[in-house]
């Protein structure tokens, strides 16, 4: 029972300064008179809206299926979002399903970012109001329905598991109700429930929906497509980045058995074929010329000495900016002394590298198009596809999948791939729909890592052993350089994150913070945790080294520079990690310790480690959180365990290094990952918080590298100053 | 060419060259598209398949090279299997496309191994890439779905091949 509502009679939410800088970009700076960026962002879309909203669906049967506007690839969201609207409507939990909203910037715009989009672990704390109010809201119309039908007042009405009753003994269900509450005018501002009585945010029961689907093979990701009469299509792509298809020579791969077509798109030559294998055996028949004048041909090594340069001074071409600049800092430059420490960190480039490579399904009839696939950011992938086809970007249809993972990489400004695949798509056209299917190859070369990064330190200490003085020097290239929008004033915080809002730099009186953005020809992009992959290391290890530097114990001082800073979250957090890790040490092991707060959420880790042939062996690692409600416990402990592999993956092996702007790693033979012989075993502990929800799926990530960095640091007094640390131990 | 397999107890006729590796079939051909592509290159197990009970790389074994051999693939497991029950008690999977394969290999261990040690696990299970990290909760599954049922190994491997049976398949146990 969903009858529809004219989407234009839903107003429109107040645009920020942020969602006005979207859309003039979006528009090329015309100016449309009365058209929010919403408005502007979801023109031509026939998305219709059901009587109970946006968010929620009811069936006749009384059925409740709950309408996630993000993408399910890992994080578990369907079951927080899903739990969220079941709370407050008071719908019976095991029944409640989860069904991925159609693309509409409007109705299913990320409340953080003006456009829909899943990203920087918001999908919780985006919507936690928005679907508080929502299932109160159909709540309400439920309860109001039924008291019409009863003549009892609405105050006498329960409602439990999709039931409402009255103390006279009647009693109905959604179902029976459905048609008298979907004519009920949805209130304005409907009554939330005191957290206090939640029965089931904060519980077990709080499960996935989707485990079934998931371990018996019927979850139906975009490599699972198949549509009548689809082609699937390879593109070889330009060896290095930057370069374009000179000529090419299709004699060979048009005899390949199931090949239909073959031809240059932007982004280099396609090859339809029938099936997936016969679009890759016509792609190895290709003989194609590249054009490689303005491709980026510096290796890594040559990049990372140029950012060195960068750090000297030698090279003072790159501009330097400042995040953050207080009291008599600057002249640490030249200081030196007892109580001057310096120290230098070097990351490399992190490939993504999920489990299912990038791909799209596509298909374009004149300016009409529709994709199926697992899109991140339905939006900007919807204006990036509508300037290829020439058509409205809310007409752009968006099924969204799930996606066997992303941790950054499926959102991309340029919607890489999904664009790739439409260009093939449009030359095929006649709405013939078209999977492009990206090999673990194409995947690993297409960049968009995590990008290299300098860090330079030198902190001057006071009498008593804490920072006084603090200078920061990073080098990096910019993550959000190519941005339809500029996100916020100064340089990109993305680079600094972790560092500019530290309780350890809090607690300096004097600190002078700068980076420096080199231009590179490797796309770069954020990764599980962005910044944090590489500040919560930096500030964490730095902490430890400071601490020994003093003779003072590295939790002491922690905890002496949160008091200070006024860091109430964090010690509570840390104090919560060493009680549950308790005083022993496990025997043969070595203890390291990180907290750092990204994404909203402190995550505090006491992570146990030792050497096995010069490699770091995680053992026990106990972890703790602060991440507001806690809506699925279950889900957070996940997270925790997922962000604690994905991040020592990378601190222990994870390296992408350029031969000649050639990427050298191109499968998981080149590229270790880490194994389930390698994983750590995770406890988490949740800090219980009243405050709103806040990060969860990316907070996990950062803290373990520095924590093992710490222990080995214990062990053996080993200073890691670049990752990863197979490359680094001996 | 056409080409008979055996492919969850049921003969399957396809038409693909030899040299085609059996992923490709079984998602292309066959629409069994529960066995995913990952690598490629036998580097990540998500194209984990049973032939005649051993986990193999469909996404390196070509179809001349099945020959007669049983395939079973998660779609033969019949969805209520008790690794995938224990799969679903423990919330396994998070993102889940690797998961059909982790599942595949550990039901091999499990009908070698009914009562698996954690060196067991780690030697049958280090083939499978999980990127979300969910390691501990297969562990966790493995262990509690061979305490699924009766102790010895022999009647353990009576439980699989009942409930693949039950599932329409053949009397043919999926791990073995």
């Amino acid at each position: 029972m969903n009858a529809p509502v004219d989407p234009k009679s839903m107003k429109a939410a107040h645009p920020s300064r942020r969602d006005v800088v979207v859309a003039s970009a979006l528009v090329g700076g015309a100016l449309m008179v009365g058209c929010s960026p919403a408005d502007l962002m979801s023109a031509g879309s026939k998305v219709e809206v059901g009587a109970f909203g946006p968010f929620i669906k009811i069936a006749p049967d009384g059925a409740v299926t709950v309408i996630s506007k993000h993408i399910e690839f890992g994080q578990g969201n369907h079951a927080g979002l899903a739990a969220i609207v079941a709370e407050e409507l008071d719908a019976d939990w095991a029944k409640v399903k989860v069904e991925q909203a159609p693309a509409n910037a409007k109705l299913y715009a990320n409340g953080t970012m003006g456009a829909q989009l899943t990203g920087g672990s918001s999908a919780i704390s985006n919507s936690w109001e928005q679907l508080r109010k929502a299932g109160a809201g159909a709540r309400a119309m439920f309860v109001q329905a039924a008291a019409n039908r009863w003549n009892v007042p609405v105050g006498e009405i329960a409602v439990k598991d999709s039931v409402l009753t009255h103390a006279s003994g009647k009693t109905a269900t959604f179902g029976e109700l459905l048609t008298d509450a979907a004519k009920v005018n949805p209130p304005a501002d409907p009554k939330l429930k005191d957290p206090k009585t939640f029965t089931l945010i904060g519980s077990d029961r709080v499960r996935r929906k989707d485990s079934q689907a998931k371990s018996d093979g019927t979850a139906r990701y975009t490599q699972d497509v198949r549509l009548p009469d689809m082609l699937t299509a390879m593109v070889a792509h330009a060896p290095r980045f930057g370069g374009k298809v000179k000529s090419f020579d299709a004699t060979a791969a048009k005899k390949v058995a199931g090949v239909v077509d073959v031809f240059e798109v932007p982004t280099g030559v396609a090859v339809v074929a029938q099936t997936t294998y016969a679009a890759r055996m016509g792609r190895e028949a290709l003989k194609i010329e590249w054009d490689e004048d303005k491709a980026e041909k510096r290796g890594s090594a040559a990049i990372i000495q140029g950012y060195r340069d960068v750090l000297s001074g030698k090279d003072a071409s790159v501009k330097w900016e400042p995040f953050d600049q207080r009291g008599d800092a600057a002249s640490l430059g030249t200081a030196k002394g007892a109580d001057v420490v310096e120290l230098n960190y070097e990351f490399p480039y992190l490939a993504h590298a999920t489990m299912e490579p990038m791909n799209c399904v596509a298909a374009v009839d004149g300016n009409k198009v529709k994709l199926t696939f697992g899109s991140q950011g339905q939006t900007l992938d919807q204006l990036n596809v509508a300037k290829v086809v020439g058509c409205l970007p809310g007409s752009v249809e968006i099924e969204t999948l799930f996606a066997g993972g992303s941790f950054g990489r499926r959102a991309t400004f340029q919607s890489d791939y999904a664009v790739e695949c439409v260009h093939i798509a449009k030359k095929v056209g006649g709405g013939r729909p078209v999977k492009l299917v990206w090999t673990r190859e194409d995947d690993m070369r297409s960049g968009y890592f995590r990008p290299i990064v300098l860090h330079a330190l030198k902190v001057k200490l006071d009498k008593d052993g804490l920072p006084a003085a603090w200078r920061h020097r990073i080098v990096t290239q910019s993550i959000m350089k190519g941005a339809p929008m500029p996100m916020g004033k100064g340089p990109d915080s993305s680079a600094f994150e972790g560092i500019n809002d530290s309780p350890y730099l809090k607690a300096t009186p004097a600190v002078d913070a700068q980076v420096a953005f080199p231009d590179i020809g490797v796309p770069v992009l954020w990764w599980r945790s962005v910044g944090a992959t590489h500040t919560a290391f930096v500030m964490e290890h730095t902490i430890d080294q400071l601490a020994a530097k003093t003779g003072k114990d590295p939790v002491e001082y922690r905890r002496a520079l949160y008091t200070k800073a006024g860091a109430e979250r964090h010690l509570a957090t840390l104090n919560l990690a060493m009680e549950k890790a308790g005083p022993k040490t496990t025997p043969g092991w070595t203890r390291g310790v990180a907290v750092h707060e990204s994404f909203g959420s402190v995550v505090a880790q006491v992570a146990e480690v030792k050497l096995e042939n010069g490699v770091p062996r995680v053992g026990r690692v106990v972890t703790a959180i602060d991440c507001g409600v806690a809506i699925s416990p279950g889900q957070i402990a996940a997270q925790m365990e997922g962000g604690t592999c994905y991040g020592l993956s990378a601190a222990l092996f994870g390296e992408v290094t350029l031969t000649d702007g050639q990427v050298d790693q191109t499968n998981f033979d080149g590229y270790r990952v880490l194994r389930i012989n390698e994983a750590p075993s995770v406890e988490t502990n949740i800090v219980p918080s009243g405050n709103p929800p806040s990060g969860v799926g990316e907070p996990g990530t950062p803290v373990i590298a520095p924590a093992v960095a710490n222990a080995l640091f214990a062990l053996n007094k080993t200073v890691t100053s670049r990752l990863p640390f197979a490359n680094t131990q001996t | 060419m056409a080409m008979t397999l055996d492919i969850n107890g049921k003969p399957v006729s396809v038409q693909a060259a030899p040299e085609t590796p059996l992923l490709w079939v079984l998602r292309d051909e066959l629409g069994m598209t529960g066995t995913k592509f990952g690598c490629g290159l036998a580097q990540c197990g998500a194209c984990t398949v049973h032939l005649d009970g051993q986990p193999i790389r469909s996404c390196v074994t070509p179809i001349e090279a099945v020959g007669a051999a049983k395939v079973t693939t998660i779609e033969g497991l019949g969805g209520q299997h008790p690794v995938q029950q224990a799969w679903v008690r423990h919330d396994v999977p998070q993102c889940g496309y690797c998961q059909s394969g982790q599942i595949m290999s550990a039901c091999a261990l499990l009908a070698q191994k009914p009562k698996p040690t954690d060196q067991d696990i780690d030697e049958a299970m280090a083939g499978n890439i999980c990127r979300c990290g969910a390691y501990q909760r297969i562990r966790a599954a493995i262990k509690d779905a061979a305490d699924f049922g009766p102790p010895t190994g022999e009647a353990h491997a009576d439980i699989d091949e009942a409930i693949v049976a039950a599932s329409g398949a053949t009397h043919r146990g999926a791990g073995r």
